[in-house]
């Protein structure tokens, strides 16, 4: 492979790595407290808001039954509105975030619903608050398996993030389309492939170490 | 202590968990609330504070009618009312020390202080040792100590026990109803316990209701429940423990009427001060009348020994009758069970 193609390349991945990264640390920030409140407005939860609770459940829904492909031309007005462009790395980062909020709050909905109901009676026995029931109870009790969300999250932005080429958002999908496909190097294609299994491959292992150092309820038994 | 009055739950689907229920619990008391599953007991428990809301009646603890605070009100004094579970509810993102931590932190009680407070709470159920396991390196009667750490952080005056030890095997059951005999004791912490087994009652219980259907069908000391039951329910409780059965062989031999050549069958019951005399002897020595004994059980409930001696009276009418007067002017029961034929002994 000639030293421009591995230029190309190492730019691509860089890429990847800011739209993924970026993308990845704000869909977290902003839809694991999503997931908490879709889980606490619930049917006889904590801080029950029926109204509230199908409203954002059925916006989640939405979001997440379109694809990726039509919600990335979809949003272009936001996009623009947001980081001032429609083409380029920085636009494709909107609509992927947007895209992630709602996949990772399920998730991490999903997890705190594993939480025991006992603990939150428990809680709530001692005198807790509800906030004090999310932030000492739900959250740290679900952390392990928001970990595990999160990750399943950066590996699904990874596969979208190679759509992104259609906003001209470049990175390694964009590089394997363009080079590998429409100009015939299949060559670039495979390192394209190679290059994002590794890369899917150590997040998982990542991931998973983090969720199980994390868990402690796989703890084995000590000696009495 | 515990003031429930006229308190009744119906959940949203119709289903009436609770009537008409009306319970005083009195300070440094041990007290029992027993029922099959299905009784209400847990809903009952759970109106104690509040996680359930009564549909109707009041709830008083300590003076403090539960049922007129508000929501931060209730927190409050929620903290005052410590409960454990039958599936302990540890939190097993923390360690041991830290579950025990959890209340006084949700107290906003300073980090030095808890740590003043958690170590003797760990010491006294015997768990200093584990200070830095997690719930899951812990076997399930080293889970309910810590529960009972737990539970008593934040110095309640009264102790929920929800089916505490219905989880754990007989041997581990028998230690955390001996720590909580020593609790009640060390503490004068009040007690209240909810079970569907009768052994547990007996063991620590000083006062105990019977739930069925929603309702308290019978309440009273648990030695007096034992020993006379009312209920049917309480009855069929009680069968297990206390063996008031007869055999089989017996039952059949058994005849309504007196019979030419039969003996009288009789069940003598002792409790009360005079349980501890030597009566059957004695009436033997007294009297020219033999007893045959056919089925004997002793038990001990709360300390007092409470007897149950079934007997064949061999002798003349009217010794046996004197022997009947003078085991009753001893203040033990006395019944006729029947009679059965002098000459079935030999073939039996």
């Amino acid at each position: 492979m000639s030293p421009v193609m591995i230029g190309l390349l190492l730019d691509a991945l860089w890429e990847t790595l800011i739209m993924v990264g970026i993308s990845s640390a704000l869909s977290a920030l902003l839809g694991v407290p999503l997931g908490i409140l879709l889980v606490v407005t619930g049917r006889g939860h904590i801080l029950e808001r029926p109204l509230f609770n199908s409203v954002a459940g059925a916006i989640v829904n939405a979001a997440r039954s379109t694809p990726f492909i039509i919600l990335l031309v979809a949003i272009i007005p936001l996009t623009r509105l947001v980081v001032g462009t429609s083409i380029g790395t920085a636009a494709a980062i909107v609509p992927l975030t947007i895209a992630a909020i709602p996949f990772v709050a399920r998730l991490a909905e999903a997890s705190l619903r594993e939480v025991d109901p006992g603990l939150i009676e428990a809680a709530q026995a001692m005198g807790a608050s509800p906030q004090q029931i999310v932030f000492k109870v739900l959250v740290p009790e679900a952390w392990p398996g928001i970990i595990a969300g999160l990750t399943i999250t950066v590996v699904s932005l990874i596969s979208y993030s190679a759509m992104a080429g259609a906003v001209g958002g470049g990175g390694l999908g964009d590089l394997g389309i363009r080079y590998g496909y429409q100009r015939f190097q299949p060559e670039v294609m495979l390192t394209v492939v190679v290059v994002l299994i590794v890369l899917v491959q150590a997040f998982q292992s990542l991931g998973d170490a983090l969720a199980r150092r994390l868990n402690k309820r796989l703890i084995g038994k000590g000696s009495n | 202590m515990i003031e429930i009055t006229n308190l009744s739950k119906t959940f949203g689907n119709g289903a009436k968990v609770l009537a008409d229920v009306s319970l005083t619990i009195a300070p440094g008391e041990i007290f029992g609330i027993i029922g099959r599953s299905g009784a209400g007991k847990s809903t009952l428990v759970r109106c104690l504070n509040l996680l359930e809301r009564p549909t109707s009646g009041r709830v008083t603890v300590e003076g403090r009618e539960l049922t007129t605070l508000s929501e931060s009100e209730l927190r409050l004094a929620r903290r005052k009312i410590g409960m454990i579970f039958q599936h302990f509810n540890l939190l097993s993102s923390r360690t041991v020390f830290d579950n025990v931590a959890f209340p006084l932190e949700l107290a906003g009680l300073p980090k030095a202080e808890i740590a003043r407070k958690v170590a003797p709470l760990l010491e006294l159920v015997g768990l200093a040792d584990k200070s830095d396991a997690y719930p899951a390196q812990l076997s399930g009667g080293q889970k309910q100590r810590v529960g009972i750490a737990r539970a008593l952080a934040s110095e309640p005056s009264v102790l929920l026990c929800d089916e505490a030890t219905s989880a754990l095997d007989p041997e581990t059951t028998k230690s955390i109803l001996a720590l909580l005999q020593d609790i009640n004791a060390k503490l004068g912490l009040t007690i209240v316990l909810i079970t569907h087994e009768m052994p547990v009652i007996k063991e620590i219980c000083h006062r105990v209701a019977v739930l069925d259907g929603g309702h308290v069908v019978e309440e009273g000391g648990v030695f007096d429940v034992f020993t006379a039951p009312k209920a049917e329910i309480t009855k069929s409780f009680v069968r297990d423990l206390v063996d008031r059965e007869l055999p089989e062989a017996l039952k059949e031999r058994l005849r309504n009427t007196p019979l030419t050549e039969g003996n009288p069958v009789l069940r003598v019951i002792f409790t009360g001060p005079n349980a501890y005399s030597p009566v059957i002897s004695d009436v033997v020595r007294r009297f020219e009348v033999s007893l045959n004994i056919l089925q004997a059980h002793v038990d001990y409930i709360q300390g007092a020994p409470y007897g149950n001696i079934v007997v064949e009276a061999i002798g003349k009418p009217a010794d046996i009758q004197t022997a009947i007067d003078h085991i009753r002017n001893q203040d033990l029961r006395v019944e006729v069970l029947g009679h059965v034929a002098g000459h079935d002994r030999a073939v039996a």
